[in-house]
């Protein structure tokens, strides 16, 4: 698990996640002017109500875990490693977000729990650079 | 509705894998099953709708290249599992429009092996894992546990109803039994699903001529309705990277089915047997719900009393599903339309129906799209 990656790490797609140096990433989704849902990620036209005024919104890195299993084989296009958690992380902003979990064992996951966004490598490069996307962590219950 | 759409007749290429066999080969063969049978030569019908996702281009074109009838409107239609259905609803509706008065509609694939590449997974979707297919329905069926009273064991026992009725379909790609001990045991693709509850790519082609009916006789496409799945829906076939936190989406199948009920003017209650998708057993499950077989929230307790084994009060599957035939995408929906215009005729041998008259097939999968067709038979 990769907290704050080094410069030679490169993001999966840009406009995904913030690289914040503290390493305490974000995600960038879209807020909507019109209906004042969030969305992910972040597009030009809101997904929900067709409105066109949307601003850009970092997502709150804490949410709670809606959903989960665990992806045994390797999908089609992936090159990193199995297994790996896999699963729906509900944010306060009310939007729930299909994600990678860093937890890959379902039976030490249980609905609700708080999750962490951090940012995890996937593989690397031709170049050598260790390709991150977003995932999310187990969080210490802040109480 | 004004104009009544009667089934002609019905043609398929068995569902399994063939190696040396081409997609173009099977849905000639699906195509010439139905076109004899309907007794409709070259220049007998006015127009072409084939339904298939892995094909190329022009596919079905393609195949009426191959029979020599080319020149009529010949129309490919993709809309992930429910292409079959899709291109059903197409051909009903120029019939009843007044602008055909015969169609063939057919659908058919080659499927590779493995988790299903699909390019409505973007680049970067892949590169992270998240194009898994299975996992998408393994949250689904977490969500079904969750909220349904459904356990593995419930999941189990979809798999061993539709592969029991495979035993009695020559057509399908698995003919054996299975324990619901064998189910459990199979390999863990995606927690909770198991191997065996999750159905196979598959190959296979089908074929339904549709005509313009002066009276009601025969089998009548009663509704044919295609829907997507609402803006914001999370979970389900749709697998945006996020929606909203909203639990009262009505699901694509629920949308299609409540359009399909209207348009044919029957409830649940009216219908005998049922074909449905169970690309994995909870799907199957959950579509009790969603096409109002059951209430929702009651799929496990259905699935307890036997309602929809072959002696229940309706029957679903009887043709062993997907579960037992393997999916090839564009063929599903039409393979279902095929098996229930056989058990309104009285004539699908051991897996019939008794006095089955009206009839609901059921396709839903990636876009999310869903499809709901209901046939009547008239004896």
């Amino acid at each position: 698990m990769s907290d704050g990656h080094s410069s030679s790490a490169v993001p999966v797609r840009e406009g995904l996640f913030t690289s914040a140096e503290d390493g305490s990433p974000r995600l960038i989704g879209g807020l909507c002017v019109a209906c004042r849902h969030h969305h992910f990620p972040l597009l030009t036209t809101c997904p929900y109500c067709s409105a066109e005024g949307v601003t850009e919104a970092r997502l709150s890195a804490v949410g709670s875990l809606w959903g989960w299993t665990t992806v045994t084989t390797v999908p089609p296009g992936y090159r990193g490693e199995v297994p790996f958690g896999f699963g729906v992380v509900e944010l306060p902003e009310g939007l729930r977000v299909i994600t990678r979990l860093t937890e890959p064992a379902p039976d030490r996951l249980e609905r609700g729990q708080p999750m962490r966004l951090v940012l995890t490598p996937l593989h690397v490069d031709q170049e050598g650079r260790s390709v991150v996307t977003y995932a999310f962590a187990p969080a210490v219950d802040p109480r | 509705m004004s104009t009544a759409v009667e089934v002609a007749g019905v043609g398929l290429h068995p569902f399994g894998r063939f190696e040396g066999t081409t997609v173009t080969d099977m849905g000639v063969a699906a195509v010439r099953a139905a076109l004899r049978e309907a007794n409709v030569g070259r220049g007998d019908f006015q127009a072409a709708f084939c339904g298939t996702v892995y094909s190329g281009v022009a596919a079905g074109h393609k195949v009426l290249g191959a029979l020599g009838m080319t020149g009529i409107p010949i129309v490919d239609v993709e809309a992930g599992c429910a292409s079959g259905g899709a291109a059903l609803m197409l051909g009903a509706g120029a019939i009843r429009s007044g602008q055909y008065d015969t169609v063939l509609v057919f659908g058919m694939e080659k499927m590779p092996k493995g988790i299903i590449r699909s390019s409505f997974f973007e680049p970067w979707r892949e590169e992270a894992g998240l194009a898994v297919t299975p996992a998408y329905f393994a949250l689904r069926a977490q969500r079904l546990m969750r909220e349904s009273g459904v356990t593995v064991d419930h999941l189990a026992q979809v798999v061993v109803k539709n592969r029991r009725n495979g035993v009695n379909n020559p057509a399908a790609l698995f003919r054996s039994e299975v324990t619901a001990a064998d189910v459990l045991a199979s390999r863990v693709v995606c927690e909770p699903l198991r191997l065996w509850m999750l159905c196979s790519p598959g190959e296979g082609a089908a074929a339904v001529v549709l005509r313009r009916a002066s009276g009601r006789s025969g089998v009548t496409v009663e509704a044919a309705a295609l829907r997507s799945h609402l803006p914001g829906n999370v979970l389900g076939e749709a697998t945006p990277m996020a929606g909203l936190v909203d639990d009262t989406f009505p699901s694509p199948t629920a949308l299609a089915a409540q359009a399909a009920y209207a348009e044919a003017g029957v409830g649940p209650d009216d219908l005998d047997v049922v074909e449905c998708q169970d690309t994995d057993a909870a799907r199957e499950l959950l579509s009790y719900e969603e096409l109002g077989l059951c209430a929702k929230g009651d799929a496990a307790h259905f699935l307890g009393a036997g309602n929809p084994k072959m002696s229940g009060r309706l029957p679903v599957n009887p043709s062993g599903g997907l579960l037992s035939k393997g999916e090839p995408l564009g063929a599903s929906a039409l393979g279902q339309v095929v098996e229930l215009v056989h058990q309104l005729r009285g004539g699908a041998g051991p897996r019939q129906v008794d006095g089955a008259r009206v009839a609901l097939a059921h396709t839903v999968g990636r876009g999310a799209n869903a499809c709901v067709v209901i046939l009547r038979g008239h004896p």
